[in-house]
């Protein structure tokens, strides 16, 4: 039973719970300061950077949320061993 | 050189939409290390975004998402991050050219001028690379269920043959020091057919197999890198002109970085053969959507008789059908063999736990 146990890899809930609040945070400014965001962000000229930093802040976090989500569903890489 | 453009309102059934073509787009672009995105732009412009903001905002969907699906594959050692540098540095320039071809196509003959060049590069390039990359897969089903390893093809035995002193660089997915002046090229065409048809990798993940001697799996993984180098520098001159819808960006990225860790995590179920199915059946299909466009854009161009009204209409819902139709396949075989792949894991161990258990 105890090598049962330890073989079963802890589930991510925390991280995915963290990550995805901050991912619909960030999602809920976005949609709900869509007229503001979208006067900023297409100014052009330095303010082109303002498209790119979100780009990778969303995917820094979204990025992680969802990684995280499917490891908690089970669904991962295969493990090394040949499949026949 | 500030541009004024309009921007759509966004309901929830045009999020949901967006966030499901991200899904499927982003699977597949995890799987075979782009595509997607030629969906995306039409599926854009049909909800009335302008054609230039759909691109750029496709664009700027695409380098975040290449970067977390090459940082996935990269933990499964499939990236090789240097040879995806110098591709995707050359790829810029590539789309830069290729912009520039556009932008003169437009002005002398119109945007009925600059879609038929775009369908036609489409038709001509899916239907050479496609139908090989196809005929390849087949073939390599075949010897891949003997042997595990992937055959080299001669050019590539050719190309890592030649010894340029002073521009060779050593590439551990070839595992053999190539010259750059060969990368180059590959990669500028790589950017070009970004820049047309939106899917570099159509051109980038064949090079990369058939030309240099990258294996299949290494080759998409590496795709990813020169999508994000291509895609990051791409939507910044698109930014500079205010040319990035950021909540539609953002919106796609949303479902697509779903699929991407879907798409990254298939590839480690199934065997090399299957990146070139799933590109091949994927470049044939679209090939259709395309070609059927032609004759519209022709009867615009007054070349042939003008299509009636109802005859461009059905046309064009027709070829956007088969493009998504396109995508939804590869999906599909993407789920399918990973879903087989995890069952077959599963068997295997629990049949371990079974006999671990008797002992």
């Amino acid at each position: 039973m105890a090598g049962k146990k330890s073989s079963i890899k802890k589930k991510p809930y925390g991280k995915v719970a963290l990550f995805g609040a901050v991912s619909i945070a960030l999602y809920a400014v976005l949609l709900m300061q869509q007229g503001l965001v979208n006067d900023y962000f297409v100014r052009g000229g330095l303010y082109a950077f303002l498209p790119i930093a979100a780009a990778f802040l969303f995917s820094y976090v979204h990025g992680h949320f969802t990684g995280y989500f499917w490891t908690m569903l089970g669904i991962e890489a295969k493990k090394k061993k040949e499949v026949k | 050189m500030h541009e004024v453009v309009s921007f759509v309102n966004l309901d929830i059934l045009n999020i949901i939409y967006l966030f499901f073509v991200g899904f499927v787009g982003g699977l597949v672009s995890g799987f075979i290390g782009s595509g997607g995105a030629f969906v995306l732009t039409p599926a854009m412009m049909s909800m009335g975004v302008p054609g230039l903001v759909a691109v750029a905002s496709n664009m700027c969907h695409k380098f975040p998402k290449a970067l977390i699906g090459a940082l996935k594959r990269a933990k499964y050692g499939q990236v090789d991050v240097k040879l995806g540098v110098v591709m995707g540095i050359s790829a810029e320039a590539g789309v830069m050219y290729g912009a520039h071809i556009q932008e003169s196509i437009k002005r002398a003959f119109g945007d009925a001028g600059s879609n038929l060049y775009v369908s036609v590069a489409f038709v001509v390039i899916l239907g050479i690379v496609g139908s090989f990359v196809l005929l390849d897969a087949f073939k390599s089903k075949k010897t891949e269920n003997l042997q595990q390893e992937e055959k080299i093809t001669k050019i590539a035995r050719w190309v890592q043959s030649i010894n340029i002193p002073g521009t060779m660089v050593y590439f551990k997915s070839l595992n053999a020091k190539v010259s750059v002046l060969f990368t180059i090229p590959l990669g500028f065409a790589t950017g070009m057919l970004a820049a047309t048809i939106a899917v570099g990798g159509f051109i980038g993940v064949p090079s990369l197999i058939y030309v240099l001697g990258a294996p299949s799996l290494m080759a998409s993984a590496t795709e990813l890198v020169i999508a994000f180098v291509m895609g990051c520098g791409g939507s910044f001159k698109y930014a500079l002109h205010g040319l990035v819808d950021i909540r539609l960006s953002m919106l796609i990225l949303a479902g697509s970085l779903f699929g991407i860790h879907l798409g990254a995590i298939g590839t480690t179920y199934v065997k090399p053969f299957m990146i070139k199915l799933v590109m091949g059946v994927i470049m044939v299909i679209v090939l259709f959507s395309r070609g059927l466009m032609v004759p519209v854009y022709l009867s615009q161009l007054g070349v042939i008789q003008t299509l009636s009204e109802p005859t461009v209409k059905v046309l064009k819902n027709t070829s956007f059908a088969i493009m998504a139709f396109a995508l939804l396949s590869g999906a599909f075989i993407v789920l399918k063999a990973m879903w087989q792949g995890i069952r077959a894991e599963h068997k295997v161990t629990a049949r371990e736990a079974l006999e671990h258990s008797k002992e």
